[in-house]
This record gives structure tokens, sequence and C-alpha cells, in this order.
């Protein structure tokens, strides 16, 4: 399969949210992003992936709700969807005097519910990222894995349509972040959540997405965009095989194009 | 996996303790040997024996000092606070109020007891004095602690559309504590000193039954080992409320935050 074929998977599911002509430039005057386009469809790993500054954060943060647009548009398939995103941020970002119990019961307290109508659903997203033996742990003494991890439960406690994350296993190591990398995937397939994933890694994103879009650093300009089949099972087999390999040029050929691009 | 906090290492109490046996030997082997008399300097045996035969006046100043000084401790933490969070509300308020407060805390407190002993009663003075001292690191401390919560926080906050009143609860405070409390400890050796500033100021006008009014008065008498043994015990005062709220700072912060761990690890 050549390159040119990864492009060819005709995906036709509707978008969750579309970014129309968004441009953000922060009160600095520093442009993040101009006249940019990207449909987030339902059901797919959509990765973001760009050298350091090119506004893929940005892009998050905007469809997070975290930051605004300086112009152009997000428009949403249903409100619904907009208010019920996950989020996972670079750093686990736990409240440091709060259980691992409290820190996923977060979202639901401050939407309201009481701790014992909590309970069950945060015991479930324990279990499914396989904290429920630490719930009572404080971050501190948690490893950086298992930190992540109860980022992840945080995140899905909500049942979000939509989860954005945010470089989540940068800071992990190899072995640990090859484990979440199965563990997400896992969890994708049992929530079926939409996915949007933001990473540097040109490795992290062939293995994980349906769909790569490489930025470029002048103000977020797409690269590249590149389809990979849904169907093919992510294992170590995927890993050594040739598609994969032909994602991963493709992706660091964008990757080097976008970097020549942004150096004078 | 959870580790429990090592208790205090001896070290920590017993070097300090044998030095200051150390010290208090020496001094005592130089006025026996020296035969220098108690209205110079009295010997740690002389101040013991004083502490011991004037217990009864000393205990009774003690705990009139201590209480000012709790009082005055009380109140400024819950105005040094409650400035703290109308502050963090707005701009125009820190504007409009910080200068104040900033004025109050670099006038001298013994510059201000003389007045405050001219329209008060010295027992309400001697409050107010150690109010104003104590006010101020815990006004500003818990206003650094609301304005500095982690960015990442602030912004998972905003994704789950949290109220300000439940930001305040459930981020802002917690934040906050740490620097409070570092507040309060600053603040609670300076209630001492205020208290007894505001004493000394007073000084024989005064009804007042506090250990400075003890040392004023046994000044007077030329009891000199009163006097020390009335210092004494202003120090020790100082050292329990300095280690009481160390110890209460460490047990709200125990596990989560830098400033505790650095001493279990």
């Amino acid at each position: 399969m050549s390159a040119r074929d990864i492009a060819d998977v005709q995906v036709t599911a509707p978008a969750l949210v579309s970014l129309r002509a968004v441009g953000k430039i922060f009160p600095s005057g520093l442009v993040a992003l101009a006249d940019y386009d990207l449909d987030v469809r339902e059901g797919e790993i959509l990765t973001l992936l760009g050298p350091s500054g090119c506004g893929k954060s940005t892009v998050l943060r905007l469809i997070a709700g975290l930051a605004s647009p300086t112009a152009g548009a997000i428009d949403w398939s249903a409100p619904q969807v907009k208010n019920n995103i996950g989020v996972v941020f670079q750093d686990a970002t736990l409240l440091p005097w709060a259980s691992v119990f409290d820190n996923v019961f977060l979202p639901l307290r401050l939407k309201g519910v009481p701790r014992e109508a909590a309970s069950p659903r945060i015991e479930e997203a324990l279990a499914h990222v396989g904290l429920l033996n630490f719930s009572r742990a404080l971050p501190r003494e948690l490893s950086g894995g298992m930190r992540m991890r109860c980022a992840i439960a945080r995140a899905l406690v909500t049942r979000p349509t939509l989860m954005m994350m945010d470089e989540p296993f940068a800071a992990l190591d190899e072995v640990t972040r090859f484990k979440l990398n199965d563990d997400l995937l896992a969890l994708k397939r049992r929530f079926g959540a939409t996915i949007v994933f933001v990473t540097h890694s040109v490795f992290e994103a062939a293995y994980l997405s349906t769909r790569i879009v490489v930025m470029s650093r002048r103000a977020g300009r797409l690269v590249d965009e590149i389809e990979i089949d849904p169907e093919i099972p992510r294992d170590d087999d995927y890993r050594s095989s040739k598609i994969f390999a032909d994602v991963c040029r493709r992706a660091s050929r964008a990757l080097r194009v976008s970097i020549e691009e942004a150096t004078p | 996996m959870i580790q429990k906090p090592s208790a205090i290492p001896w070290r920590d109490i017993g070097v300090p303790l044998a030095v200051l046996f150390l010290a208090l030997a020496l001094w005592e082997a130089l006025v026996r040997w020296k035969n220098i008399p108690p209205y110079i300097l009295p010997a740690p045996s002389v101040i013991l024996a004083k502490l011991v035969e004037d217990r009864e006046l000393l205990f009774s100043s003690l705990m009139m000092t201590l209480g000012v000084t709790f009082e005055a401790l009380v109140v400024a933490t819950i105005c040094g606070v409650a400035l703290a969070l109308l502050i963090a509300q707005s701009k125009w308020l820190e504007r409009a109020l910080l200068p104040f407060a900033i004025t109050l805390q670099v006038t001298p407190i013994i510059a201000i007891a003389p007045l405050l002993l001219v329209y008060l009663q010295p027992g309400n003075a001697v409050l107010v004095c150690a109010f104003l001292v104590a006010f101020f690191p815990i006004l500003s401390n818990t206003s650094l602690g609301l304005a500095s919560v982690d960015f990442g926080l602030r912004d998972l906050f905003d994704l789950y559309r949290a109220s300000p009143w439940q930001k305040l609860i459930y981020l802002r405070l917690p934040s906050a504590l740490p620097q409070f409390l570092a507040g309060l400890r600053i603040g609670g050796g300076l209630a001492l000193i205020g208290a007894i500033v505001a004493e000394l100021a007073a000084g024989a006008s005064g009804q007042g039954t506090g250990l400075a009014y003890r040392i004023v008065e046994a000044g007077f008498r030329l009891d000199i080992p009163r006097m020390f043994a009335a210092l004494a015990l202003i120090s020790l005062s100082g050292l329990a409320i300095y280690g009481a709220l160390a110890a209460f700072s460490y047990v709200l912060l125990r596990g989560w935050h830098e400033s505790a761990r650095a001493q279990d690890e």
C-alpha cells in the first residue's frame, strides 16, 4: 500500500465540530492561527501533528471553549456535545490535596452530582484505567503514568462525546507510553468517544490515529492530511507493518516541510 | 505505597537542647566563678528558683499575655482572610484598600501604641496593637495564595464551567492554604510581639498584668531575676506559638505540599 492509498480510505462520518476560517491572535500580537479550517468527524481519532508553536494546542483550547477565536466560527453539530467535552492536559493537572477518588469526582461535583450518586461512576472510571486500588492515594504518591491515568479517568467520568488530549503522554517513558496508547485505544473501543489528540511524536500519531493532520508553524497552515483505515487493528503487528511505515514516512516528510517552512 | 511521615528526628531536638544546656552551664559557672551579684546577672539556677517562687504571679501574667495574643491572632486571621477574599474579587478594591494595609504595616507599632493608649482602655489597646501587627502578614500571604492558582487547574475548572463560588471553595482556598499557613506562622509570632510592645508602652500607667508589665515592674524594683524569669516565659511562649502553628501547618499540608514533604524525604 503506497502513501497515496492511505489517503484514499473514504470516511464519511458527519462532522461533530467544524472550524471555519478560524483565526486566533493573542493580545501580544502573536498570530497563533489564521484562516484555519478543520472538521472533527464523529468517532475518529484525529491527531494534530506539528512542531512546537504551530498552534495545535490553540486549536484544542478553542474547541474546548477555553479560548475564543478572534476570527471565523466554530460550529457544533449539537450543543450537548459542546457542553460535555473531556480534556486531558499535558500535565495531569490533579488537585494535589485531593485523593484520586476526589480528583475523578471533581467534574461531577462541579455539575452538582452528590458523592453517593457519583460513586459508582467514579469507581467504574477508575476501574477502566486500573486505579481502583489507589482511590484513596494522593497524586504525590502516584507515578507519572498513574497520574495521567487518573486524569484520563477524570475526563471519562462525565462520558464525554468528545475527548481532547493535549500531548498527554509526552512526559512519560516509552514503555509507559506504549502501554497507555493501548489502554487509550481499548477505552476508545469501549466508550466510543471521538478523540482529538495533539502530539509531536510521529510514531504515536501513526499508531493511534484514524486521521493525522500535519500543521505548519506558520499560523497553523495545513501541510498534509493522512487517513488511516480505522479497521486495521492497532497492535505490535501494526507497528511493524508496511502501512505503519508508510504513514510514519509521509508524516515525517510533512513535519519536515512544516519545520523548514518556519525556518527563515 | 503510602509513606507515613516519620517522627521528628532526635537530632533536630537533641542538638539545640545540648547547646542550650551547655550555654546555661557556662553561664552558671561564670556567675559563680566571678561572684557576679544577682542584681547584675542572676545565674540560671536563681532564675529558675524565681520562676518557681513567683509561679502564681508569673503564671497568671503568662495566661494574660497568651490570651491577648491568641485573641488578636484569631481576629487578625478572620479579618486578614476576609480582606484577602474581598481584594481577590476586584482590582478596584485592591487599589482602594491595600495601600492602607501597607501603611499600617510599615508604621512601627511602638509609635502607634502610645496613641492607642490615649484613646482605648489599656487592655483593648494591647489587643489592637497585637492585632495590627499580626493582620498584615496573614492578609498579604493569603492574597498571594489566592492569586497564585495553577493555570492548568484554572483551565480545568473553566472547562467544567465552575461557578465563582465553586472555584473559591474547591480550588482557590485549598491552593492558598500553604501561603495562608505561612502567614499565620509569621502572624502568631508578631501578635506576641505586638502584645508585649503595647504593654511596655503602657508601662506604669497601665493596669495590665501581662508578662511585659511584670518586666517593667520588676525593673523598677531592681528584681533582675524576675525580669529574666518573665523574659524566659515570653521566649518560651514565642517558641510554643511557633511550634504549635508549624505543627498545625504540617498536619494540614502533609502528603501534598512540598513544604511539608521536604521534612519527610
